[in-house]
Protein backbone atom coordinates (compact mmCIF):
# COMPACT_ATOMS: atom_id res chain seq x y z
CA UNK A 1 0.00 0.00 0.00
CA UNK A 2 1.36 3.41 -1.24
CA UNK A 3 1.97 6.27 1.76
CA UNK A 4 -0.84 7.95 0.39
CA UNK A 5 -3.09 5.29 0.26
CA UNK A 6 -1.96 4.17 4.13
CA UNK A 7 -3.09 7.93 5.08
CA UNK A 8 -6.30 7.63 3.28
CA UNK A 9 -7.39 4.98 5.16
CA UNK A 10 -5.78 5.95 8.81
CA UNK A 11 -7.27 9.38 9.06
CA UNK A 12 -9.27 10.49 11.47
CA UNK A 13 -11.71 11.68 9.62
CA UNK A 14 -12.09 8.00 7.82
CA UNK A 15 -11.80 6.62 10.79
CA UNK A 16 -14.73 8.53 12.74
CA UNK A 17 -16.81 7.80 8.97
CA UNK A 18 -15.86 4.01 8.99
CA UNK A 19 -16.96 3.96 12.99
CA UNK A 20 -19.81 5.16 12.18
CA UNK A 21 -20.64 3.60 9.49
CA UNK A 22 -20.05 0.00 11.47
CA UNK A 23 -22.69 1.67 13.99
CA UNK A 24 -25.43 2.47 11.41
CA UNK A 25 -25.27 -0.72 10.21
CA UNK A 26 -25.06 -2.34 13.37
CA UNK A 27 -28.57 -0.09 14.57
CA UNK A 28 -30.57 -0.35 11.13
CA UNK A 29 -31.97 -3.84 11.72
CA UNK A 30 -33.26 -2.61 15.62
CA UNK A 31 -34.36 0.88 13.67
CA UNK A 32 -36.53 -0.86 11.35
CA UNK A 33 -38.05 -3.46 13.81
CA UNK A 34 -39.09 -0.22 15.85
CA UNK A 35 -40.60 1.44 13.09
CA UNK A 36 -42.68 -1.27 11.85
CA UNK A 37 -44.22 -2.22 15.71
CA UNK A 38 -44.77 1.68 16.32
CA UNK A 39 -46.80 1.80 12.53
CA UNK A 40 -48.65 -1.73 13.46
CA UNK A 41 -49.44 -0.16 17.13
CA UNK A 42 -51.44 3.09 15.10
CA UNK A 43 -53.52 0.19 13.35
CA UNK A 44 -54.18 -2.27 16.08
CA UNK A 45 -55.84 -2.88 19.45
CA UNK A 46 -53.39 -1.91 22.19
CA UNK A 47 -53.13 -5.44 23.62
CA UNK A 48 -52.26 -6.81 20.38
CA UNK A 49 -49.40 -3.91 19.22
CA UNK A 50 -48.95 -1.44 22.23
CA UNK A 51 -47.00 1.76 21.49
CA UNK A 52 -43.20 1.34 22.20
CA UNK A 53 -43.57 4.30 24.40
CA UNK A 54 -45.58 2.04 26.61
CA UNK A 55 -43.09 -0.29 26.52
CA UNK A 56 -40.50 2.00 27.63
CA UNK A 57 -42.16 3.49 30.37
CA UNK A 58 -42.88 0.22 31.57
CA UNK A 59 -38.89 -0.98 31.30
CA UNK A 60 -38.13 1.85 33.37
CA UNK A 61 -40.77 1.17 36.06
CA UNK A 62 -38.92 -2.08 35.99
CA UNK A 63 -35.60 -1.04 36.60
CA UNK A 64 -36.60 1.99 39.06
CA UNK A 65 -38.80 -0.78 41.37
CA UNK A 66 -36.90 -2.41 43.81
CA UNK A 67 -38.99 -5.43 43.75
CA UNK A 68 -39.13 -5.54 39.60
CA UNK A 69 -35.52 -5.21 39.41
CA UNK A 70 -35.00 -7.87 41.60
CA UNK A 71 -36.61 -10.44 39.64
CA UNK A 72 -34.62 -9.43 37.04
CA UNK A 73 -31.50 -9.66 38.53
CA UNK A 74 -32.83 -12.95 40.31
CA UNK A 75 -33.43 -14.66 36.60
CA UNK A 76 -29.62 -13.24 35.92
CA UNK A 77 -28.21 -15.16 38.69
CA UNK A 78 -30.08 -18.34 37.88
CA UNK A 79 -28.67 -18.05 34.02
CA UNK A 80 -25.24 -17.30 34.99
CA UNK A 81 -25.55 -20.03 37.85
CA UNK A 82 -26.90 -23.06 35.53
CA UNK A 83 -24.33 -21.88 32.55
CA UNK A 84 -21.02 -21.83 35.32
CA UNK A 85 -22.71 -25.35 36.67
CA UNK A 86 -22.97 -26.55 33.12
CA UNK A 87 -19.38 -25.66 32.10
CA UNK A 88 -17.68 -26.69 35.05
CA UNK A 89 -19.47 -30.46 34.81
CA UNK A 90 -19.15 -30.34 30.70
CA UNK A 91 -15.23 -29.09 30.90
CA UNK A 92 -14.59 -31.83 33.39
CA UNK A 93 -16.67 -34.78 31.46
CA UNK A 94 -14.41 -33.44 28.36
CA UNK A 95 -10.91 -33.58 30.21
CA UNK A 96 -12.28 -37.31 30.93
CA UNK A 97 -13.74 -37.96 27.79
CA UNK A 98 -10.12 -37.05 25.93
CA UNK A 99 -8.31 -38.98 28.05
CA UNK A 100 -9.90 -42.39 28.20
CA UNK A 101 -11.69 -43.87 25.26
CA UNK A 102 -13.83 -46.19 27.62
CA UNK A 103 -15.16 -42.73 29.58
CA UNK A 104 -16.03 -41.37 25.61
CA UNK A 105 -17.54 -44.34 24.47
CA UNK A 106 -19.55 -44.72 27.42
CA UNK A 107 -20.50 -40.93 27.86
CA UNK A 108 -21.06 -39.62 24.10
CA UNK A 109 -24.34 -41.54 24.13
CA UNK A 110 -25.79 -40.50 27.25
CA UNK A 111 -24.62 -36.92 26.50
CA UNK A 112 -26.63 -37.15 22.79
CA UNK A 113 -29.62 -39.01 24.47
CA UNK A 114 -29.92 -35.88 26.83
CA UNK A 115 -29.36 -33.79 23.72
CA UNK A 116 -32.67 -35.07 21.98
CA UNK A 117 -34.49 -34.12 25.66
CA UNK A 118 -37.04 -31.12 25.21
CA UNK A 119 -36.11 -28.09 28.01
CA UNK A 120 -40.37 -28.40 29.00
CA UNK A 121 -39.36 -32.31 29.86
CA UNK A 122 -36.90 -31.93 32.23
CA UNK A 123 -38.78 -29.00 33.74
CA UNK A 124 -41.47 -31.38 33.99
CA UNK A 125 -38.78 -33.88 35.45
CA UNK A 126 -37.56 -31.53 37.85
CA UNK A 127 -40.76 -30.70 39.10
CA UNK A 128 -41.87 -34.12 40.43
CA UNK A 129 -38.33 -35.05 41.62
CA UNK A 130 -36.79 -31.93 43.71
CA UNK A 131 -38.96 -29.67 46.21
CA UNK A 132 -36.70 -26.28 46.02
CA UNK A 133 -37.45 -23.81 43.38
CA UNK A 134 -34.08 -22.51 43.07
CA UNK A 135 -32.63 -26.53 42.99
CA UNK A 136 -35.31 -27.17 40.62
CA UNK A 137 -34.20 -24.40 37.82
CA UNK A 138 -30.57 -24.96 38.58
CA UNK A 139 -30.87 -28.32 37.57
CA UNK A 140 -32.72 -27.73 34.29
CA UNK A 141 -30.24 -25.39 33.64
CA UNK A 142 -27.78 -27.21 33.88
CA UNK A 143 -29.09 -30.27 31.78
CA UNK A 144 -30.37 -28.27 29.07
CA UNK A 145 -27.12 -26.81 28.99
CA UNK A 146 -24.65 -29.52 29.69
CA UNK A 147 -24.44 -31.54 26.34
CA UNK A 148 -23.48 -28.72 24.34
CA UNK A 149 -20.82 -27.46 26.59
CA UNK A 150 -19.32 -30.86 26.97
CA UNK A 151 -19.20 -31.30 23.39
CA UNK A 152 -17.65 -28.03 22.62
CA UNK A 153 -14.98 -28.37 25.07
CA UNK A 154 -14.51 -31.90 23.46
CA UNK A 155 -13.82 -30.72 20.59
CA UNK A 156 -11.59 -28.01 21.66
CA UNK A 157 -9.40 -30.24 23.61
CA UNK A 158 -9.35 -32.61 19.88
CA UNK A 159 -8.27 -29.70 18.33
CA UNK A 160 -5.26 -28.90 19.58
CA UNK A 161 -2.37 -28.71 17.83
CA UNK A 162 0.19 -31.91 18.61
CA UNK A 163 3.09 -30.13 17.07
CA UNK A 164 2.17 -27.48 19.56
CA UNK A 165 1.42 -29.85 22.20
CA UNK A 166 4.83 -31.98 21.73
CA UNK A 167 6.57 -28.99 21.39
CA UNK A 168 5.72 -28.06 25.11
CA UNK A 169 5.81 -31.26 26.18
CA UNK A 170 9.45 -31.35 25.40
CA UNK A 171 9.88 -28.75 28.23
CA UNK A 172 8.43 -31.23 30.25
CA UNK A 173 5.60 -29.20 31.83
CA UNK A 174 4.17 -29.87 35.27
CA UNK A 175 0.39 -30.82 34.74
CA UNK A 176 -0.53 -26.72 36.14
CA UNK A 177 1.76 -25.28 33.42
CA UNK A 178 0.77 -27.32 30.73
CA UNK A 179 -2.97 -26.06 31.47
CA UNK A 180 -1.53 -22.49 31.61
CA UNK A 181 0.61 -21.66 28.91
CA UNK A 182 -1.01 -24.64 26.43
CA UNK A 183 -4.09 -25.80 26.99
CA UNK A 184 -6.04 -22.98 28.18
CA UNK A 185 -4.78 -20.18 25.54
CA UNK A 186 -5.78 -22.98 22.84
CA UNK A 187 -9.25 -23.84 23.89
CA UNK A 188 -10.46 -20.32 24.85
CA UNK A 189 -11.87 -19.20 22.06
CA UNK A 190 -13.93 -22.06 21.49
CA UNK A 191 -14.96 -21.64 25.16
CA UNK A 192 -15.86 -18.33 24.54
CA UNK A 193 -17.69 -19.50 21.24
CA UNK A 194 -19.54 -22.12 23.36
CA UNK A 195 -20.27 -19.67 26.07
CA UNK A 196 -21.73 -17.06 23.52
CA UNK A 197 -24.11 -19.95 21.88
CA UNK A 198 -25.12 -21.36 25.46
CA UNK A 199 -25.98 -18.06 26.62
CA UNK A 200 -28.87 -17.76 24.18
CA UNK A 201 -30.17 -20.73 24.68
CA UNK A 202 -29.96 -20.64 28.19
CA UNK A 203 -32.04 -17.28 28.61
CA UNK A 204 -34.96 -19.16 26.64
CA UNK A 205 -34.71 -21.99 28.61
CA UNK A 206 -35.09 -20.18 32.28
CA UNK A 207 -38.12 -18.13 31.41
CA UNK A 208 -39.70 -21.92 30.64
CA UNK A 209 -38.36 -23.14 34.03
CA UNK A 210 -39.25 -20.13 35.92
CA UNK A 211 -43.15 -20.24 33.84
CA UNK A 212 -43.54 -23.57 35.81
CA UNK A 213 -41.98 -23.75 38.43
CA UNK A 214 -41.49 -20.17 40.24
CA UNK A 215 -42.75 -17.93 41.90
CA UNK A 216 -40.30 -14.91 41.21
CA UNK A 217 -38.23 -13.72 37.91
CA UNK A 218 -38.49 -12.89 34.44
CA UNK A 219 -40.56 -16.24 33.84
CA UNK A 220 -43.18 -15.76 36.39
CA UNK A 221 -43.79 -12.03 35.46
CA UNK A 222 -44.07 -13.30 31.86
CA UNK A 223 -46.89 -15.71 32.99
CA UNK A 224 -48.51 -12.64 34.96
CA UNK A 225 -48.68 -10.32 32.09
CA UNK A 226 -50.21 -13.38 30.14
CA UNK A 227 -53.03 -13.92 32.85
CA UNK A 228 -53.71 -10.00 32.43
CA UNK A 229 -53.29 -9.62 28.71
CA UNK A 230 -50.64 -7.00 29.00
CA UNK A 231 -48.65 -7.35 25.90
CA UNK A 232 -46.43 -4.04 27.13
CA UNK A 233 -45.60 -5.96 30.38
CA UNK A 234 -44.96 -8.39 28.26
CA UNK A 235 -42.65 -6.78 25.95
CA UNK A 236 -40.77 -4.90 29.04
CA UNK A 237 -40.25 -7.79 30.68
CA UNK A 238 -39.37 -9.90 27.30
CA UNK A 239 -36.63 -6.90 26.91
CA UNK A 240 -34.98 -7.29 29.67
CA UNK A 241 -33.62 -10.25 29.50
CA UNK A 242 -32.52 -9.38 25.66
CA UNK A 243 -30.75 -6.54 27.33
CA UNK A 244 -28.77 -9.22 29.38
CA UNK A 245 -27.83 -11.34 26.53
CA UNK A 246 -26.83 -8.17 24.20
CA UNK A 247 -24.55 -6.65 26.94
CA UNK A 248 -23.28 -10.49 27.75
CA UNK A 249 -22.51 -10.81 24.31
CA UNK A 250 -20.72 -7.34 24.52
CA UNK A 251 -18.62 -8.37 27.03
CA UNK A 252 -17.69 -11.75 25.53
CA UNK A 253 -16.59 -10.07 22.27
CA UNK A 254 -14.41 -7.51 23.88
CA UNK A 255 -12.79 -10.58 25.80
CA UNK A 256 -12.57 -12.03 22.68
CA UNK A 257 -10.89 -8.55 20.90
CA UNK A 258 -8.59 -8.35 23.95
CA UNK A 259 -7.10 -12.16 24.19
CA UNK A 260 -7.04 -12.94 20.36
CA UNK A 261 -5.39 -9.61 19.16
CA UNK A 262 -2.29 -12.81 17.72
CA UNK A 263 -4.62 -13.58 15.39
CA UNK A 264 -3.70 -12.22 12.09
CA UNK A 265 -6.49 -10.16 9.97
CA UNK A 266 -6.30 -10.70 6.03
CA UNK A 267 -7.12 -7.82 4.22
CA UNK A 268 -9.33 -9.70 2.46
CA UNK A 269 -13.08 -10.33 3.92
CA UNK A 270 -14.20 -14.27 3.72
CA UNK B 1 20.21 -42.21 39.24
CA UNK B 2 23.42 -40.22 38.53
CA UNK B 3 23.37 -36.87 38.18
CA UNK B 4 27.07 -36.22 37.41
CA UNK B 5 28.36 -37.87 33.59
CA UNK B 6 31.87 -38.61 33.24
CA UNK B 7 34.11 -37.83 29.95
CA UNK B 8 34.11 -41.56 29.44
CA UNK B 9 30.33 -41.76 29.50
CA UNK B 10 28.55 -41.15 26.70
CA UNK B 11 26.13 -38.16 26.46
CA UNK B 12 23.32 -40.08 24.64
CA UNK B 13 23.95 -43.86 24.18
CA UNK B 14 21.23 -46.27 22.12
CA UNK B 15 21.91 -49.83 22.74
CA UNK B 16 20.33 -52.31 20.91
CA UNK B 17 17.02 -50.30 20.10
CA UNK B 18 13.92 -51.38 18.05
CA UNK B 19 10.83 -49.85 17.35
CA UNK B 20 8.03 -51.79 16.03
CA UNK B 21 4.77 -49.90 15.72
CA UNK B 22 1.08 -51.59 15.22
CA UNK B 23 0.23 -54.94 15.93
CA UNK B 24 1.03 -58.27 14.53
CA UNK B 25 0.30 -59.22 11.64
CA UNK B 26 0.76 -55.63 10.30
CA UNK B 27 3.46 -54.22 12.26
CA UNK B 28 6.09 -52.01 11.01
CA UNK B 29 9.84 -51.99 12.14
CA UNK B 30 11.36 -48.55 11.99
CA UNK B 31 14.36 -48.97 14.09
CA UNK B 32 16.17 -52.52 14.19
CA UNK B 33 18.96 -53.23 16.62
CA UNK B 34 20.40 -49.64 16.39
CA UNK B 35 23.11 -49.02 18.35
CA UNK B 36 25.08 -45.53 18.85
CA UNK B 37 26.99 -43.27 21.45
CA UNK B 38 27.58 -39.75 20.80
CA UNK B 39 29.97 -38.39 23.06
CA UNK B 40 29.61 -34.95 24.59
CA UNK B 41 29.61 -31.77 23.02
CA UNK B 42 29.54 -33.82 19.66
CA UNK B 43 27.98 -32.97 17.01
CA UNK B 44 26.18 -36.01 15.11
CA UNK B 45 24.01 -35.11 11.66
CA UNK B 46 22.40 -38.20 11.32
CA UNK B 47 21.40 -38.75 7.47
CA UNK B 48 18.80 -40.96 5.74
CA UNK B 49 15.99 -40.73 3.05
CA UNK B 50 12.44 -39.87 4.16
CA UNK B 51 10.82 -43.13 6.18
CA UNK B 52 14.19 -44.21 7.07
CA UNK B 53 13.32 -44.16 10.99
CA UNK B 54 15.49 -40.65 11.90
CA UNK B 55 12.53 -39.21 13.48
CA UNK B 56 11.49 -42.05 14.93
CA UNK B 57 15.35 -42.31 16.86
CA UNK B 58 14.77 -38.21 17.50
CA UNK B 59 11.35 -38.89 19.22
CA UNK B 60 12.92 -41.67 21.68
CA UNK B 61 16.10 -39.86 22.41
CA UNK B 62 13.39 -36.54 23.25
CA UNK B 63 11.53 -39.31 25.66
CA UNK B 64 8.34 -38.68 23.23
CA UNK B 65 8.60 -42.28 22.19
CA UNK B 66 9.38 -45.51 24.25
CA UNK B 67 11.27 -48.23 22.30
CA UNK B 68 9.98 -51.00 21.99
CA UNK B 69 13.16 -52.68 23.04
CA UNK B 70 17.23 -51.99 23.84
CA UNK B 71 18.03 -49.01 25.83
CA UNK B 72 17.91 -44.90 25.43
CA UNK B 73 20.06 -43.68 28.09
CA UNK B 74 20.85 -39.78 27.89
CA UNK B 75 23.19 -38.00 30.33
CA UNK B 76 22.81 -41.16 31.79
CA UNK B 77 19.15 -41.50 32.31
CA UNK B 78 15.84 -43.25 30.21
CA UNK B 79 14.51 -39.88 28.85
CA UNK B 80 11.20 -41.80 28.52
CA UNK B 81 10.61 -43.04 31.72
CA UNK B 82 12.71 -40.39 34.03
CA UNK B 83 10.80 -37.53 31.27
CA UNK B 84 10.24 -34.93 34.47
CA UNK B 85 14.30 -35.44 34.88
CA UNK B 86 15.39 -33.93 31.94
CA UNK B 87 13.35 -30.24 32.61
CA UNK B 88 15.65 -27.84 31.63
CA UNK B 89 18.28 -30.57 30.16
CA UNK B 90 17.28 -30.95 26.67
CA UNK B 91 15.87 -28.53 24.24
CA UNK B 92 14.87 -29.38 20.59
CA UNK B 93 14.54 -27.33 17.62
CA UNK B 94 11.50 -29.08 15.32
CA UNK B 95 11.03 -28.68 11.60
CA UNK B 96 8.75 -26.30 11.71
CA UNK B 97 8.67 -23.46 13.99
CA UNK B 98 6.29 -24.59 16.73
CA UNK B 99 5.88 -21.20 17.87
CA UNK B 100 2.45 -20.72 20.62
CA UNK B 101 0.55 -18.19 18.33
CA UNK B 102 -1.03 -16.72 21.54
CA UNK B 103 2.86 -15.58 22.69
CA UNK B 104 5.03 -12.82 21.46
CA UNK B 105 8.28 -13.83 20.00
CA UNK B 106 10.19 -12.53 24.01
CA UNK B 107 7.15 -14.24 25.13
CA UNK B 108 7.90 -18.05 23.62
CA UNK B 109 11.90 -17.67 23.63
CA UNK B 110 10.87 -17.68 27.85
CA UNK B 111 8.65 -20.66 27.27
CA UNK B 112 11.42 -22.99 28.88
CA UNK B 113 12.44 -20.98 31.68
CA UNK B 114 9.20 -20.69 32.71
CA UNK B 115 8.55 -24.44 33.10
CA UNK B 116 12.20 -23.60 35.37
CA UNK B 117 10.56 -21.79 37.37
CA UNK B 118 13.13 -18.83 36.36
CA UNK B 119 12.18 -15.37 37.93
CA UNK B 120 10.09 -12.87 35.72
CA UNK B 121 13.04 -10.56 35.15
CA UNK B 122 15.63 -12.75 34.81
CA UNK B 123 13.99 -15.04 32.39
CA UNK B 124 12.76 -11.75 30.04
CA UNK B 125 16.57 -10.77 30.41
CA UNK B 126 18.03 -14.40 28.85
CA UNK B 127 15.54 -14.19 26.37
CA UNK B 128 16.04 -10.77 25.19
CA UNK B 129 19.55 -11.66 25.06
CA UNK B 130 19.15 -14.60 23.15
CA UNK B 131 16.64 -12.88 20.66
CA UNK B 132 19.39 -10.37 19.97
CA UNK B 133 22.09 -12.90 19.61
CA UNK B 134 19.89 -14.20 16.85
CA UNK B 135 19.45 -10.73 15.34
CA UNK B 136 15.21 -10.25 16.22
CA UNK B 137 16.41 -6.73 18.57
CA UNK B 138 13.37 -4.93 17.88
CA UNK B 139 10.90 -7.75 17.43
CA UNK B 140 10.52 -9.02 20.90
CA UNK B 141 6.78 -7.79 21.20
CA UNK B 142 5.74 -9.48 17.58
CA UNK B 143 3.53 -12.22 17.43
CA UNK B 144 4.43 -15.34 15.00
CA UNK B 145 2.06 -14.32 12.35
CA UNK B 146 3.89 -10.84 11.68
CA UNK B 147 6.90 -12.67 11.66
CA UNK B 148 8.73 -14.44 8.22
CA UNK B 149 9.62 -17.79 8.02
CA UNK B 150 12.88 -17.22 8.91
CA UNK B 151 12.07 -15.07 12.00
CA UNK B 152 10.24 -17.39 13.03
CA UNK B 153 12.50 -19.96 13.04
CA UNK B 154 15.01 -17.98 14.72
CA UNK B 155 13.12 -17.17 18.00
CA UNK B 156 12.77 -21.25 18.19
CA UNK B 157 16.29 -21.76 17.66
CA UNK B 158 16.59 -19.04 20.58
CA UNK B 159 13.90 -20.80 22.56
CA UNK B 160 16.31 -23.79 22.44
CA UNK B 161 19.18 -22.25 23.26
CA UNK B 162 17.21 -19.65 26.25
CA UNK B 163 16.89 -22.82 28.41
CA UNK B 164 20.95 -23.53 28.63
CA UNK B 165 20.07 -27.37 28.04
CA UNK B 166 23.07 -29.71 27.48
CA UNK B 167 21.77 -31.17 24.96
CA UNK B 168 20.19 -30.20 21.60
CA UNK B 169 17.98 -32.16 19.23
CA UNK B 170 16.90 -30.41 16.03
CA UNK B 171 14.92 -32.08 13.35
CA UNK B 172 15.36 -30.88 9.98
CA UNK B 173 15.02 -27.35 11.45
CA UNK B 174 16.00 -25.77 8.26
CA UNK B 175 14.10 -27.56 5.70
CA UNK B 176 11.46 -25.16 5.44
CA UNK B 177 13.59 -22.17 4.25
CA UNK B 178 14.96 -20.66 1.54
CA UNK B 179 18.73 -21.84 0.63
CA UNK B 180 19.90 -18.65 1.50
CA UNK B 181 18.09 -17.72 4.76
CA UNK B 182 19.16 -21.61 5.61
CA UNK B 183 22.85 -21.32 4.91
CA UNK B 184 22.95 -17.90 7.38
CA UNK B 185 21.04 -19.65 10.25
CA UNK B 186 22.88 -23.45 9.69
CA UNK B 187 26.22 -21.21 10.48
CA UNK B 188 24.92 -19.33 13.08
CA UNK B 189 23.79 -22.22 14.81
CA UNK B 190 26.50 -24.39 14.75
CA UNK B 191 28.72 -20.81 15.93
CA UNK B 192 26.50 -21.35 18.69
CA UNK B 193 26.36 -24.55 19.27
CA UNK B 194 29.98 -25.09 19.85
CA UNK B 195 30.59 -21.58 21.42
CA UNK B 196 28.07 -23.34 24.02
CA UNK B 197 29.83 -26.35 24.03
CA UNK B 198 26.25 -28.25 23.92
CA UNK B 199 25.87 -31.68 22.10
CA UNK B 200 23.93 -31.82 19.11
CA UNK B 201 21.76 -34.38 17.41
CA UNK B 202 21.05 -32.82 14.07
CA UNK B 203 18.36 -34.77 11.40
CA UNK B 204 18.82 -34.05 7.98
CA UNK B 205 18.50 -35.44 4.81
CA UNK B 206 20.93 -32.96 2.89
CA UNK B 207 25.02 -34.34 2.36
CA UNK B 208 25.54 -31.15 2.68
CA UNK B 209 23.83 -29.42 5.50
CA UNK B 210 25.29 -32.65 7.40
CA UNK B 211 29.15 -32.09 6.10
CA UNK B 212 28.26 -28.48 7.02
CA UNK B 213 26.78 -29.05 10.41
CA UNK B 214 28.17 -32.01 11.61
CA UNK B 215 31.32 -33.26 13.07
CA UNK B 216 30.20 -37.00 12.56
CA UNK B 217 27.42 -38.35 10.48
CA UNK B 218 25.80 -41.16 10.74
CA UNK B 219 23.84 -42.46 8.01
CA UNK B 220 21.23 -44.52 8.31
CA UNK B 221 19.21 -47.16 5.93
CA UNK B 222 15.29 -48.84 6.42
CA UNK B 223 14.81 -49.95 8.81
CA UNK B 224 17.18 -47.49 10.73
CA UNK B 225 20.29 -48.97 11.07
CA UNK B 226 23.89 -47.73 10.34
CA UNK B 227 25.23 -48.20 7.03
CA UNK B 228 28.36 -45.45 7.55
CA UNK B 229 29.67 -43.49 10.29
CA UNK B 230 32.33 -41.27 9.43
CA UNK B 231 33.78 -38.20 12.01
CA UNK B 232 36.20 -35.55 10.77
CA UNK B 233 36.91 -32.13 11.93
CA UNK B 234 37.68 -28.29 11.23
CA UNK B 235 40.98 -29.76 9.37
CA UNK B 236 38.98 -32.00 7.33
CA UNK B 237 40.41 -30.99 3.80
CA UNK B 238 38.71 -30.05 0.88
CA UNK B 239 39.39 -33.43 -0.47
CA UNK B 240 38.57 -35.50 2.06
CA UNK B 241 35.35 -33.60 2.43
CA UNK B 242 34.47 -34.29 -0.74
CA UNK B 243 35.14 -38.30 -0.58
CA UNK B 244 32.99 -38.45 2.27
CA UNK B 245 30.60 -36.61 0.21
CA UNK B 246 30.64 -38.93 -2.27
CA UNK B 247 30.67 -42.09 -0.03
CA UNK B 248 27.74 -41.20 1.78
CA UNK B 249 25.78 -40.78 -2.13
CA UNK B 250 27.08 -44.14 -2.43
CA UNK B 251 25.93 -45.75 0.51
CA UNK B 252 21.98 -43.72 0.08
CA UNK B 253 21.67 -44.68 -3.63
CA UNK B 254 22.23 -48.71 -2.49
Amino acid sequence: MSDAARQIVTSPDNKLFAAAKRLGTSVLPFVAVILVWQFASLFFPRFLFPSLIDVFWRCIEIFSSGAMFGDVVATILRILAGLAGAFIVGGALALLMVRSRAVDNFLSPILTLFQGIPALSWVVFAIIWFHGVEFRIFFIMVMTTLPAFTFQVLGALRAMSKDLMEMVFSFRPTRTKLFRVMIAPAILPDILTAWKVNLGNASRVVVVAELVGATGGVGYQLLQQQQLFDMAGALAWTLQLVFFVLIVQGALTLIENVAFRYRAVSERAI
Amino acid sequence: MRDIVTQAEPAIHLGHVSKVFGKAGTAYRAVDGLDLDVRPGQMLALLGKTGCGKSTIFNMIAGLTEPSSGTVRVSGRDPFRDFDSFRGKMAIVFQSDRLLPWRTAIQNVELGLEMLEVPATERRAAAQTWLTKLGLGGHENDYPHALSGGMRQRVSIARAFATNANTLLCDEPFSALDESTAGKLRAEFVRLVKENGKTAVFITHSISEALEIGDRIVVLKRPAKIAYDVSFDADTGREERELIRSRIGEVLAV
